[in-house]
C-alpha cells in the first residue's frame, strides 16, 4: 500500500483577480492528523474546497492511496472516503442529530421506508468508540455548538470516511470543548483516520498535530514535522516575519464615563431565565474593558442590549451622559456608539454587497455619502472603501467592487473592524473582534484597539480568548451565568485564578 | 470578448433568448401533433402578431393594441420585480392588481371623476392590499406569499361585488366607461395619432415606461434603494445598521401593491376592455408579471421589453387559423411559451456552471 492517504500535487487555483492557490503541494499519511496553516486569505480553505470536490484546479492531480482520482463534485469525494466539517455546519436546525446523521445516506429498504433502528445502532457504536457522546433523538437548534461540530463529525463516520477534512474546527469552540476535540482528533487517529484539519491557532496545532504545511498568499512555504518546531517558528513561516505575541501598551489615566450600564436585565431567547440579570458596569474614556466568561453566559445578550439589538427588561443604558435605554439603533450609533458584532454573517456584513457598499454601512446616510435628493454619492463611496482597504490591509479580489460574500472570514473580519473602527464615535463595543484571525491580523487588531483607547475612545470587548483576555484590556469583568460575579486588573490576576471564577467556582460581589 | 461573454447582463440576455426560443419550439410542436398542416403557419402567425395585416397603418394600429396592453403588464411585473430585489415574493400581484381595476373603474362609473383621481385610486387600492400583506409580514411573521394568495381571492370577490353595482343590467359586464364618463378616460395627447388613430393608445403607455426608469433609478441609485435592499439580502445587518427593517417591508410591499394598482387603470380607463362581474379567476396580468419580472432578467428595463414580447406572442396567438385548431389554441401556445419564461434563472445558472468548468 501507499505511503500516503491523499497525495494533492502542484495544485493550481486561480479565482478573479487572484491565484487562490499557486502550485502547492501536500501529502497526509495514513493515520496522522496533518495540520494546515496559513494567514487569513492564504488558500486554505480553497485547497480543502479542491479535495472535497467543490472546486476544480486549473493545474495539479490528486491521488487517493497513490492512484490518480478525479473529484469533481462533494459525491465523488464521500466515494473515496474523504468528508469534511465545515467552518459553518451543513445541519437542518429542526431535524434531530439523528436525522442530521443519515441525511443523504438515508437507511431504506427498497420499498423506500426508512430503517432508523440500525443506523442508531451504527451510529450509537461509533459514538462511544470515539468517544463522541452527543443525544441522537435532540433537534439541532438545542444543543451547542460543540455537540453540533459532533454531529458533523459523525455524519463522516456514518458514512465510513476514512480523510477526514476539519476547516477551523476550534473558531466556535469554548475552551473546554477544544480539549474535547482535541481529545477526539486523536483517538480518530489512533484508529487509523486521517486528519487534515485547517487552523492558525498555533498552540492547538503544536497540540495535536504530527506534521504541518505552511501556505502564505496562496503559496507553498513548507512542510514540517511538528515535534521539530516551535511555536515561534511556525507563525515566521506563516506571517513572513517575526510576530510579537505581546500586545505593547502604555498606562493611560482612565478619563470621564463614557458608557454607564445601570442594572440591566435581558430576557433569554430559550429559558424563562433572565440571560442578563442586573449588570451594572461602567466604561470611561481611554479604557478598554474585558469582558470575560464562557460562551453563553450572557455576553451576547448584554451586547444585544446595550446596542439595542435587544429589549431590556430592567435597567439603565447612559452614553455621554444622555439615557438611550429606549432610543433606536441608529440614535446610539448617532450618540456615538460603533459596535463590531459578535456574528458577522449575520449582522455585521450584507453579503451580497459589494464590499464598498458594506463599508459604509453605518454611514451610508450621510452627507458625505448620499445628497440631499438622496441620491447616493457612488464616488465617494468607493474611495472612502478603497482608503479603508488600503488602510486596515483587507485583501479582496476586486477592490471596493468585490462581493463581501467571496472574501475569506479574517478578511471579511478585517472589513468590519475597519468600518466600526474610523468612525468618528467614543465608544467602541467590539464582541469577539479577533474570532477566527489569524495571529498577523490578531496583532494587528490588537494594535488598533489599543490606538482606539489612546485616542481616548471607551473600548468594550468581549472576548472568549484568554490571551485576548489578559493582554488588551485595562480592566476586566467576569460573567457567569448573566451576572457580573468578579473585577480583575489584567496585571495582578492570574489565568488560573480567573478560570475559577469563569466556570462559577468562585464569585465576589461586585459593584459598579 | 471573452468579458462580454462573462458579463451578468450578457448571461441573462442569452438565458432569456433560450427560454424564447424553446417556448416557440415546444409551442410549433404542440400545433404539429393536433395538425401537422397547419402548424407552420399557426407558429409563423403567433411570431408575426401585428405584421400579419400587409398595410402600414393597419400595422401600427395593432402595434398600438399591444402596447396598450403591454403597459399594464410593464406594472405588474415592476411590481414583482421591486418586491423581489427587497427579497419578497409579491405573488398578490393579481390581488393588487385586482383592487386597481375596482377602484379605478367604481371611481370612473359611480362617481364620474375625472381620470387622475381614477389612477390615484387604483393605486392606493393596490397600495393599501400591499400593505396588508407587509403588516402581517413585519409583526406576526406570515409569509407573504400565503397572504397574497389569500388576499387575492378576497379582493377579487369584494370587486366583483362592488363593480355589480355599475355594470349593465343585460349583461355581467360593467358599463363601458367610455360612454358613461368620458372624462375619466386616459388622455392620449395625439398618441393615438402615431398608432393609426387606434383610440386606446394613451398615455399609459409613455408613464409604464418612465415608471420602470424610476424604479431602476431608485433601487440603483438612491438611499432608499440601498436601504431596501440591505434588508432584503440581510434582515439582521439591515437592523444592525439603523434601518427600519419593518418599515422597510411594509413599505416595499404598498408601493409594489401601487405598482399593480396602476397597472390596472392604466388598462381599463383606456375603455379597452369592460370587467366581467362575475370573474371566478384572478386577472392573470398579475401572475404574467411574474414571468415577465425573470424572463426581463429582474431588470426594469428588460421588463420593458419582456412585457412587450409576452403581450406580443398573446396577441399574435389570436390570429392562428381557428378553421384548423381550436379557438383555445392561441391561450395555450403563448402560455407555453410564458411558463418556459419561468425558466430564464435556470439556465443562467446552468451557464454559469458550464462557464466555470471550461476555465
Amino acid at each position: 500500500m501507499a505511503e500516503y492517504a491523499i497525495e494533492m500535487l502542484n495544485i493550481t487555483k486561480v479565482f478573479p483577480g487572484i491565484i487562490a492557490n499557486d502550485d502547492i503541494t501536500l501529502t497526509l499519511k495514513r493515520g496522522e492528523i496533518h495540520a494546515l496553516l496559513g494567514e487569513n486569505g492564504a488558500g486554505k480553505s480553497t485547497l480543502m474546497s479542491v479535495l472535497f470536490g467543490l472546486y476544480q484546479p486549473e493545474k495539479g492531480v490528486i491521488k487517493k492511496d497513490g492512484v490518480e482520482v478525479k473529484i469533481n463534485d462533494p459525491n465523488d469525494a464521500n466515494d473515496l472516503g474523504i468528508g469534511m466539517v465545515h467552518q459553518h455546519f451543513k445541519l437542518v436546525e429542526c431535524f434531530t442529530v439523528l436525522d442530521n446523521i443519515i441525511m443523504g445516506a438515508e437507511p431504506a429498504d427498497k420499498m423506500g421506508f426508512l430503517h432508523k433502528a440500525e443506523a442508531r445502532k451504527k451510529i450509537t457504536e461509533l459514538s462511544e468508540r470515539y468517544g463522541l457522546g452527543v443525544d441522537l433523538d435532540a433537534k439541532i437548534e438545542d444543543i451547542t455548538v460543540g455537540m453540533q461540530q459532533r454531529t458533523e463529525i459523525l455524519k463522516m463516520l456514518y458514512r465510513d470516511n476514512e480523510i477526514l477534512i476539519f476547516d477551523e474546527p476550534t473558531a466556535v469552540l469554548t475552551p473546554q470543548e477544544i480539549d474535547e476535540l482535541m481529545q477526539i482528533m486523536k483517538n480518530l487517529s489512533a484508529e487509523g483516520k486521517s486528519i487534515l484539519f485547517i487552523s492558525h491557532k498555533l498552540n492547538e496545532i503544536m497540540a495535536v498535530s504530527d506534521r504541518c504545511t505552511v501556505l502564505r498568499k496562496g503559496k507553498y512555504i513548507g512542510t514540517v514535522n511538528t515535534s521539530e518546531t516551535t511555536v515561534e517558528k511556525l507563525s515566521a513561516m506563516m506571517v513572513g516575519r517575526d510576530v510579537n505575541f505581546h500586545v505593547e501598551k502604555d498606562d493611560k489615566e482612565a478619563g470621564d464615563v463614557v458608557l454607564d450600564v445601570e442594572g440591566i436585565s435581558v430576557a433569554s431567547k430559550t429559558s424563562k431565565k433572565m440571560a442578563v440579570n442586573d449588570v451594572s458596569f461602567k466604561v470611561h474614556a481611554g479604557e478598554i474593558v474585558c469582558i470575560a466568561g464562557i460562551d453563553g453566559n450572557g455576553q451576547t445578550e448584554l451586547v444585544y442590549g446595550i446596542t439595542g439589538l435587544e429589549p431590556l427588561k430592567h435597567g439603565k443604558v447612559i452614553l455621554n451622559g444622555e439615557d438611550i435605554t429606549k432610543a433606536p439603533i441608529r440614535k446610539r450609533s448617532a450618540a456615538g456608539m460603533a459596535h463590531i458584532p459578535e456574528d458577522r454573517h449575520k449582522h455585521g456584513l450584507v453579503l451580497d454587497y459589494p464590499l464598498d457598499y458594506n463599508m459604509v454601512l453605518q454611514r451610508y446616510f450621510e452627507p458625505e455619502f448620499t445628497n440631499k435628493a438622496g441620491f447616493l454619492k457612488k464616488k465617494n463611496i468607493r474611495s472612502y472603501a478603497e482608503g479603508l482597504i488600503e488602510k486596515f490591509d483587507v485583501r479582496s479580489g476586486q477592490g471596493g467592487a468585490t462581493i463581501a460574500r467571496s472574501m475569506s472570514g479574517g478578511n471579511q473580519q478585517k472589513a468590519i473592524a475597519a468600518r466600526e473602527m474610523d468612525r468618528d464615535t467614543n465608544l467602541l463595543v467590539a464582541v469577539q473582534p479577533t474570532r477566527g484571525l489569524d495571529v498577523g491580523a490578531i496583532e494587528f487588531i490588537h494594535k488598533n484597539l489599543i490606538a482606539q483607547r489612546d485616542e481616548g475612545k471607551a473600548v468594550l470587548l468581549v472576548s472568549l480568548e484568554l490571551d485576548e483576555v489578559m493582554d488588551v484590556p485595562d480592566r476586566i469583568l467576569v460573567m457567569y451565568e448573566g451576572e457580573i460575579v468578579g473585577e480583575f486588573d489584567p496585571k495582578k490576576v492570574t489565568q488560573e485564578e480567573l478560570g475559577l471564577y469563569m466556570s462559577g467556582a468562585k464569585r465576589d460581589e461586585v459593584k459598579s | 470578448m471573452k468579458k462580454i461573454l462573462k458579463s451578468d447582463g450578457f448571461q441573462s440576455l442569452i438565458a432569456s433568448l433560450i427560454c424564447v426560443i424553446l417556448g416557440l419550439l415546444i409551442g410549433y410542436i404542440v400545433l404539429l401533433i393536433i395538425n401537422p398542416s397547419g402548424a407552420w403557419e399557426g407558429i409563423m402567425a403567433v411570431i408575426k402578431n401585428f405584421f400579419f395585416y400587409p398595410s402600414g397603418p393597419a400595422r401600427m394600429k395593432y402595434f398600438g393594441s399591444t402596447l396598450v396592453k403591454t403597459a399594464p403588464l410593464v406594472m405588474c411585473s415592476l411590481s414583482i420585480l421591486f418586491a423581489y430585489k427587497v427579497g419578497l415574493f409579491n405573488i398578490g400581484v393579481a390581488g393588487q392588481y385586482c383592487a386597481g381595476v375596482g377602484a379605478s373603474i367604481y371611481f370612473a362609473l359611480a362617481f364620474h371623476l375625472p381620470w387622475y383621481v381614477c389612477v390615484l385610486g387604483a393605486m392606493v387600492a393596490g397600495a393599501l392590499l400591499g400593505g396588508i400583506s407587509g403588516l402581517l409580514k413585519a409583526y406576526c411573521n406570515v409569509n407573504e406569499v400565503i397572504s397574497g394568495i389569500m388576499l387575492n381571492w378576497i379582493c377579487l370577490y369584494t370587486v366583483n361585488g362592488l363593480l355589480s353595482k355599475v355594470k349593465e343590467p343585460t349583461s355581467p359586464y360593467t358599463y363601458n366607461i367610455a360612454i358613461k364618463s368620458r372624462k375619466s378616460l386616459l388622455p392620449s395627447f395625439g398618441l393615438d395619432k402615431l398608432f393609426g388613430n387606434n383610440k386606446y393608445v394613451t398615455i399609459a403607455i409613455p408613464l409604464a415606461i418612465i415608471l420602470a426608469i424610476v424604479v431602476m433609478v431608485v433601487l440603483d441609485k438612491t438611499k432608499v434603494g440601498y436601504e431596501l435592499k440591505a434588508t432584503g439580502l440581510n434582515k439582521n445587518a439591515a437592523k444592525y445598521a439603523g434601518i427600519k427593517e419593518k418599515k422597510n417591508i411594509i413599505m416595499t410591499l404598498v408601493l409594489a401593491g401601487g405598482l399593480a394598482g396602476l397597472g390596472a387603470s392604466f388598462f381599463y380607463l383606456t375603455g379597452i376592455e369592460q370587467w366581467m362581474c362575475t370573474s371566478s379567476s384572478v386577472p392573470s396580468m398579475g401572475f404574467n408579471g411574474i414571468a415577465s419580472a425573470f424572463l426581463g432578467a429582474l431588470n426594469p428595463i428588460g421588463t420593458l421589453i419582456s412585457s412587450f414580447f409576452i403581450q406580443h406572442i398573446t396577441n399574435g396567438g389570436g390570429y392562428v387559423d381557428k378553421t384548423m385548431y381550436c379557438s383555445q389554441i392561441s391561450d395555450l401556445i403563448s402560455s407555453i411559451i410564458i411558463y418556459l419564461c419561468g425558466f430564464v434563472l435556470f439556465f443562467k445558472t446552468v451557464m454559469k456552471r458550464m462557464g466555470g468548468a471550461k476555465k
